[in-house]
């Protein structure tokens, strides 16, 4: 017996302290992207760079590490030393004092991160994470049907032409739809692409005194041309329809267009993994009123939160990783086509690169006019294009993105959908003390 | 139609209405291995293909990317660790219950079942800070405690009722002899309800091995379990079926294998004293 319980406590102590963790030990949280994976496989050449660092990696789904990194910040559990975080988070993280300002030096040349991604990931003038790939949106369609149908897509076309070009291509007898978008219910799905429609439409998310602008006529304009656009032609069961979803329609040939991340443009000209990889095109996104606020800006950033012991050496990891040369390193290791964008100039500036990325211009031009601090027609109060920079607004978007997908799958109208919205916007806002 | 006939006629029925059911349940599993095997194209083709040529990428590349083992081994001491804490307590508390019942023994009973009604979010930042505090977070040894807490009012109510079918007398003859009360649960109660402990065991076992929630919200690099890493292979910007279902497969196949050798023992704790 006595065995027995020295072994029990052998036991607990040993599971107890197996875990602890070590000097020269980074822990970071990720997201599963391909260009994250790609840069695990990569960490062992930074490790042998700067010997006396080992890196550990957690990988979790968007949502999972949303919520993670948020518990770990705000109670300081210090589980990790770098944070996989977005543009939404980057900014209030760092009024807050949640994270420590990025410092780097000349050799690393910060001045060559595109300035959209620099200003949306700074508050007060410093920069709180590094941007490791960065996204706009942009419209992928396919040439093949849209020259069938004998029409043709301008760089910079209208709501209108797209409702067109969509009832040209949609031939639903054999499963293929004119036009797909996303319907699941978040602020990061639906209303990440809602409220850029919504922008270019003329609304906005709040009125100059932070009261909800979710009752204006435009956005009822928008949304009901949206729910029309899908219900006619979209692919059934829409309103669960997120990245992955449209994803893997777009590269069965499902689809005649998507409007999503540019991200998606090295998978669907991809002839691995798309079946219609060699006649996908691409244009900017859609405008009604105007083209202010009509793409997203969007960036996987690497930060530094206040609590851990291990900043140098965490801020010698993300040097690394968000570098000119990690860039060259991915581009050695997998080709050019498989480096991570959106981040730098020097990048689209390579000539391998433009080579090997059909979608380069396209993606740059959408990443270059994407405005976050003037994105909407008339003045708005807050900073960012598929969202309002405050903390409030992850519980409103993902309300609203709710109450957008119950009118697509048509259990309420737009009208009430709208009206819905409104109320929980302005419970929420007047909770928060701003009016 | 003789009764004989209409009787072999019920059965039949039956069989084929049991094989509907159960295959019912087995489809999804049978389609996890099914697309761990296909590409992540052929998991996403329309129509659904059931014959393919199949592929090992998925499987190396999830050997490539992580440290499997690592995983399993996480999963193996939680469980089982997890298990013996909460039979640890659950033993006596059961003997207590059944041998020396209160008015109040079937109240308190449905109390600590109707912690199980408690979502688990609704307790995670408690918990979470409770182990920052104590600097347990990402240990094997929190996941060992809440697994045993979770699963203890389970436990103590199917050991209640197996300890209540033991004879009284038994333990009236030991006590005597002058047996303590430690003797008597080891030596008397124990070995005689020996199955039932075995089989409540293994359910548990089952269960923790199946949790989730708890291993990807209080893990990161350390001590995450089987559950974590599948979560890990998610992916909000890509295409993941296939390599999702064969991280699936890789961690459902220790735990069905195990299942499938102890299955008489897993039934006969589930079904305990549902025929009486």
């Amino acid at each position: 017996m006595k065995s027995l319980r020295n072994t029990a406590l052998g036991l607990t102590l040993g599971v107890a302290g197996a875990s602890m963790a070590l000097a020269g030990e980074l822990t970071i949280a990720t997201v599963n992207n391909g260009h994250m994976i790609e840069m695990q496989k990569l960490t062992p050449a930074f490790e042998e760079a700067n010997p006396g660092i080992t890196v550990n990696w957690v990988t979790l789904d968007e949502g999972t590490l949303r919520s993670r990194v948020t518990t770990d910040i705000t109670t300081k559990g210090g589980q990790f030393d770098i944070m996989t975080i977005g543009m939404y988070e980057a900014p209030i993280w760092g009024q807050r004092g949640w994270l420590q300002a990025l410092e780097f030096d000349a050799d690393y040349d910060v001045d060559d991160i595109l300035p959209a991604m620099r200003n949306g990931l700074s508050y007060d003038g410093n920069l709180y994470a590094a941007p490791f790939y960065g996204e706009s949106s942009m419209i992928m369609y396919r040439k093949d049907l849209l020259d069938a149908a004998g029409m043709e897509m301008p760089d910079n076309p209208s709501w209108g032409h797209i409702q067109d070009a969509a009832a040209a291509m949609t031939d639903k007898d054999n499963g293929v739809y004119g036009i797909c978008l996303r319907g699941k219910p978040g602020w990061g799905d639906n209303m990440a692409f809602l409220s850029t429609m919504a922008n270019s439409f003329g609304a906005q998310w709040f009125n100059e005194d932070w009261t909800p602008a979710l009752d204006s006529p435009a956005w009822n304009h928008a949304v009901t041309f949206y729910v029309d656009l899908l219900t006619n032609y979209g692919p059934p069961g829409s309103a669960g329809n997120s990245f992955n979803e449209i994803l893997a329609l777009i590269n069965e040939g499902k689809c005649g267009m998507w409007i999503d991340a540019t991200i998606a443009a090295s998978f669907v000209s991809n002839p691995e993994q798309s079946k219609v990889a060699d006649v996908i095109a691409f244009a900017q996104s859609p405008q009604a009123m105007t083209k202010r606020g009509a793409n997203w800006l969007w960036a996987w950033s690497l930060a530094i939160p206040a609590g851990t012991n291990q900043a140098e050496d965490a801020q010698k990891f993300i040097e690394w990783a968000t570098s000119k040369e990690y860039i060259e390193l991915v581009a050695e290791t997998n080709g050019w086509g498989a480096v991570p964008t959106g981040t730098r100039q020097s990048t689209y500036d390579n000539e391998n690169f433009q080579k090997a990325a059909v979608f380069a211009e396209a993606e740059l031009k959408a990443i270059l006019s994407a405005d976050p601090e003037n994105s909407t027609l008339n003045p708005s109060p807050y900073v960012g294009v598929q969202f309002a920079a405050i903390p409030e607004f992850q519980a409103i978007g993902t309300a609203v993105g709710q109450q957008m997908s119950a009118a697509l799958a048509g259990d309420i109208s737009v009208e009430e959908a709208l009206e819905a919205s409104q109320k929980a916007a302005d419970r929420e806002m007047r909770k928060a003390g701003y009016y | 139609m003789t009764d004989t006939e209409r009787a072999k006629l019920k059965d039949r029925i039956a069989v084929i209405a049991a094989w509907i059911v159960a295959s019912l349940f087995f489809f999804p599993i049978f389609w996890m291995v099914l697309t761990s095997f296909k590409t992540e194209l052929q998991a996403i083709a329309v129509p659904p293909l059931l014959v393919f040529e199949p592929t090992l990428e998925n499987f190396s590349l999830i050997q490539e990317r992580t440290d499997y083992t690592k995983y399993a081994w996480n999963s193996v001491v939680t469980s089982v660790g997890g298990t013996a804490l909460a039979l640890l307590i659950a033993i006596p508390s059961a003997y207590a219950m059944a041998f020396n019942p209160s008015r109040h023994t079937k109240d308190i009973l449905m109390w600590m079942l109707s912690t199980k009604m408690l979502p688990a979010v609704g307790v995670l930042m408690p918990i979470y800070l409770i182990s920052q505090k104590l600097g347990l977070l990402d240990t094997k040894f929190v996941l060992v405690v809440i697994y045993a807490m979770i699963n203890l009012p389970i436990i103590m109510l199917i050991l209640f009722n197996y300890f209540r079918e033991i004879p009284k007398e038994i333990l009236e003859a030991s006590r005597m002899d002058g047996t303590s009360t430690y003797n008597e649960i080891t030596q008397i109660v124990m070995p005689l309800a020996w199955g039932g402990i075995a089989s409540t065991a293994l359910l548990s076992i089952v269960l923790c091995w199946n949790e989730a929630f708890w291993a990807i919200n209080l893990t990161a690099s350390d001590a995450g379990t089987l559950a974590a890493l599948v979560a890990s292979f998610s992916s909000p910007e890509g295409l993941f079926w296939a390599k999702l279902s064969a991280v699936s497969t890789l961690a459902c196949a220790p735990i069905v294998v195990f299942g499938w050798l102890c299955q008489k023992q897993l039934v006969q704790g589930l079904t305990f004293g549902a025929v009486k």
